[in-house]
């Protein structure tokens, strides 16, 4: 029974291109029974805000290898990584530090 | 690449560097298929991010490489080091020029660098870019051959505007992958000067890379921490699946192989910087030996070298129908006569054939990447011509050195005498192209 949420999602470093180009999104999670956290988060983004070529962003259940979480200006290592359970107001950035997007 | 380099000259004032640096910027979207507009927008961003830097600041576009002279291909020599007092003198001279440059930053607001560029590309120019990178056949030689032009490019703006060094934002992850990637490409030997700190093949310009102790991870974060403004612009690359080229599949390989085990690139690195730049076996100290046309490290192929597989494979590039190496070896006192003759010949033989002269003067990694560019033709002009004066002069070289023992074995006055004026004819002949 969790809340809506309401999150700022950031791309940088090229992680953009995949968005429309578009580096901030404020989104507003719906209410679900199972708490937010980052792999639901991954799913929603998945399916709402990747506009192409999904295997360039989210490789099984994570992230591809070589993009940056960073939650909170924290890296997400440090609070769980998938498991970290989404606040309201929380800031997801994730950057790519990958050579081709 | 922009950014990070930025965030090492932004440390300035606490570090307080002793030089003079100058910001360069590529503009490679040319290459990348990017429109006119989407460039123009690159550039502006950028040239916001440069004037707020305040360092002279040149833009380039990768278009300019066709009008580079040949000479950036040369190795020119290194100038002497100075003394401790010269030193001292430099170190003066830069103190007070800070000092100049500070008085001056506060009675005007923004000290204009007019460096900018020199005009837009012109259309043909753009066109013959395009027209290049669309005929390598595989993405990998495409990166390989936007690096090459890239260095030459920087290295002709270093050479013209005084900088003795370059300073690039290579970070510890990227030369890993650059690593493994050059391994994959055949470039084995030249490891130790593509991820050394410093790389000095050029001769009077020195490449460094000072990031290279950092991995992404970590600059990453400095510049979200700091607020450094980035750019980001496409690459030849942008958006390609993992295995269309070798780049993207070590850069792969290796991220994902972190992910499990966190000490990969470090260990990748270390080892790296283990690697010694020895001479090669059997060159003297002087004289290190020809170097490649296009990468500019001291060539790694003997092309006398036919009885291994690795001789037989490279040598096999060369067309048949060139026999310079059988005539050489014909014993009789006429050969110098038929030896011009051979020189002219050989100059005819070879315009039929240039591919064979630029392969031939390439190290093996760069032989195997030309192998995708069906034609030499759209290259720029700048490396058809060294590759052509570089041909000629070392038949010259052959053609003088084989004269001149046959006189002496002769004895004969005459012979001797006829020898030497062919041997002087053949250089005559050749020298024509020489400036």
């Amino acid at each position: 029974m969790a809340a809506p949420l309401s999150v700022q999602v950031e791309f940088g470093g090229g992680a953009e291109l995949l968005f429309d180009g578009v580096k901030k999104h404020q989104v507003t999670l719906p209410g679900q029974k199972e708490p937010w956290d980052i792999r639901n988060l991954l799913v929603w983004i998945k399916k709402n805000l990747l506009k192409e070529r999904p295997e360039l962003f989210i490789r099984g259940d994570s992230v591809r290898p070589g993009i940056l979480v960073l939650i909170n200006d924290a890296d997400w290592e440090l609070l769980g990584e998938l498991d970290y359970q989404l606040q309201d107001q929380d800031s997801i950035l994730f950057i790519s530090t990958l050579h081709g997007g | 690449m922009l950014w990070q380099v930025l965030e090492g000259l932004s440390q300035d004032s606490a570090k307080r560097l002793r030089f003079v640096p100058g910001v360069v910027f590529a503009d490679e979207g040319a290459a990348c298929g990017q429109s006119p507009e989407d460039r123009a927008k690159t550039l502006a961003e950028v040239k916001l991010v440069l004037q707020t830097v305040g360092f002279p600041w040149h833009i380039v576009a990768l278009e300019e490489v066709f009008s580079l002279p040949p000479s950036v291909l040369r190795c020119s020599a290194r100038e002497p080091v100075g003394t401790e007092g010269a030193y001292k003198a430099a170190v003066d001279s830069f103190l007070q020029q800070h000092h100049a440059l500070g008085e001056e930053k506060q009675s005007r607001p923004c000290p204009q660098h007019p460096q900018g560029r020199a005009g837009l590309p012109t259309a043909s120019q753009t066109e013959a870019l395009s027209r290049l990178f669309n005929s390598v056949k595989t993405l990998t030689a495409k990166e390989e051959l936007l690096q090459t032009l890239r260095t030459h490019l920087i290295l002709h703006v270093a050479r013209t505007h005084g900088y003795s060094k370059v300073m690039t934002g290579d970070s510890c992850t990227r030369l890993a992958v650059k690593l493994m990637t050059s391994l994959a490409l055949g470039r084995g030997a030249f490891l130790a000067w593509d991820t050394g700190f410093s790389d000095e093949r050029h001769g009077d310009v020195v490449v460094v890379r000072p990031m290279r102790e950092h991995t992404l991870k970590e600059v990453a974060f400095y510049n979200r921490l700091f607020a450094v403004p980035s750019v980001f612009t496409p690459a030849v690359d942008t958006k390609a699946p993992e295995k269309a080229s070798i780049h993207r599949l070590m850069e792969a390989f290796i991220l994902r192989l972190q992910a499990q085990f966190p000490s990969t690139v470090s260990t990748v690195y270390r080892t790296s910087e283990k690697l010694v730049k020895a001479p090669r076996d059997g060159c003297a100290a002087g004289s290190p030996g020809p170097r490649c046309l296009l990468c500019m490290c001291v060539l790694d192929v003997d092309t006398a070298d036919s009885a291994t597989a690795f001789g037989a494979q490279t040598s096999s590039q060369l067309p048949q129908t060139q026999p310079p190496v059988a005539e050489a070896e014909a014993p009789t006192v006429s050969r110098c006569r038929s030896g011009m003759g051979r020189a002219q010949h050989c100059c005819r033989m070879e315009e039929d054939d240039p591919r064979a002269r630029v392969i031939e003067q390439l190290c093996y990694g760069c032989r195997v990447n030309m192998k995708d560019l069906p034609s030499l033709d759209p290259l720029p002009p700048y490396i058809l011509a060294e590759a052509q004066l570089r041909s000629q002069r070392a038949e010259a070289e052959q053609e003088i050195q084989e004269c001149l023992p046959e006189a002496h074995e002769d004895g004969a006055r005459p012979g001797a005498t006829s020898a030497e004026q062919e041997g002087a004819d053949g250089r005559v002949a050749c020298d024509h192209p020489f400036v």
